[in-house]
């Protein structure tokens, strides 16, 4: 079937390709769902977090943030230091959309995961040309955020039902997500370094308030980690 | 109105994020310290996030012991990330791992 329409074709394919991640999601989803409930967020919140901001560990964070009282300003400096990390996604993908109008920025951006980033920066990287390489980022997403918003109104709808979602393990799913996308980054020593310190020293601050011990960890870790590899660099220099 | 705060708040600054990066970064020269910041944001808050939430169990108390299921499983996923730098089979495998510790373990 070499007639197929190429944009259709990439749609489809950044579709399936992100399958694995979106079952990978489920759990995850509706975990937070639960959660949210729990913590005192009301049903229509709760779906507001999913459909409006769309970022599942920040929204994590916030339910339990908010179950703990904090204000509504640590919330939202929390979120912003943990989706500083969409920054590198976006200017890794960036480059590749240059071309694009607005009417498409706007959403690829929204809709910018670290899910879809994994599936489409393997994809843009691939050397075929292709020009409707969007189409497959665009199919991505819009199967993560349609699962998203799925998972969470199941996740509301449970919540009622059970009483201790954490109980079931499913808070597991967040962590094996990350490992997944952590482990194969550490190739080198500024990267090794740099997770070491902000996992160790986010551990050992973990009784602050607030998820500073969060917040100190990841600073932590990107000053050292630049700080490595100044020196690698110096000493290559001398 | 609490919840419509947080919900806006967070809303602008995660789009603020995504969004003008996407759009400026073929148009302006980030200055190099940034960028060179920038590789390091992604390992450092998901380790951050994920080693506490490993560790720490039962409310504040860090546990090294084998009797820490997310430990074990976690090392698994771990492992096998390593192996295969395949998310679904770094979930697959925790997850499986997690469930089977729970099965087994007392």
């Amino acid at each position: 079937m070499p007639a197929q329409n190429p944009a259709r074709a990439e749609f489809t394919r950044g579709f399936k390709d992100t399958l694995p991640l979106v079952i990978g999601a489920v759990p995850f989803g509706i975990l937070f769902g639960a959660l949210a409930v729990s913590a005192g967020i009301s049903p229509a919140g709760t779906m507001g977090l999913s459909l409006f901001v769309f970022a599942g560990a920040s929204q994590f964070l916030a339910a339990g943030l908010f179950a703990e009282g904090a204000g509504t300003l640590v919330i939202i400096l929390t979120t912003f230091i943990v989706n500083l990390r969409h920054a590198l996604y976006a200017t890794t993908l960036g480059a590749h959309l240059q071309a694009l109008p607005q009417r498409w920025l706007i959403p690829l951006g929204f809709w910018l995961t670290d899910e879809s980033f994994a599936v489409a920066a393997q994809r843009f990287s691939e050397p075929d040309p292709g020009d409707d390489k969007h189409w497959y980022l665009l199919g991505s997403e819009i199967f993560m955020y349609t699962n998203w918003q799925l998972c969470t109104l199941i996740g509301i709808i449970l919540g009622r039902a059970i009483p201790d979602p954490a109980g079931w393990g499913l808070d597991f799913a967040m962590s094996v997500t990350f490992i997944g996308l952590v482990v194969p980054l550490l190739r080198t020593r500024p990267v090794v370094v740099c997770a070491a310190a902000a996992g160790v020293t986010a551990v050992l601050a973990n009784g602050l308030p607030h998820r500073l011990g969060l917040l100190s960890g990841a600073l932590v870790g990107i000053a050292l980690g630049m700080l490595v590899e100044r020196q690698q660099e110096n000493r290559r220099d001398d | 109105m609490t919840e419509f705060g947080i919900i806006l708040g967070m809303f602008a600054v995660t789009f603020g994020v995504r969004y003008p990066v996407l759009a400026l970064v073929s148009r302006i020269d980030l200055p190099e310290w940034l960028r060179r910041s920038l590789k390091f944001v992604p390992p450092a808050v998901l380790a951050a996030i994920t080693l506490p939430a490993v560790l720490i169990r039962d409310g504040n108390r860090l546990d090294l012991s084998p009797s820490n299921d997310y430990l074990l499983a976690g090392i698994v996923a771990a492992i096998v990330a390593h192996r295969t730098n395949n998310l679904l089979w770094t979930i697959l495998a925790g997850m499986g791992g997690l469930f089977f510790l729970r099965a087994v373990l007392p």
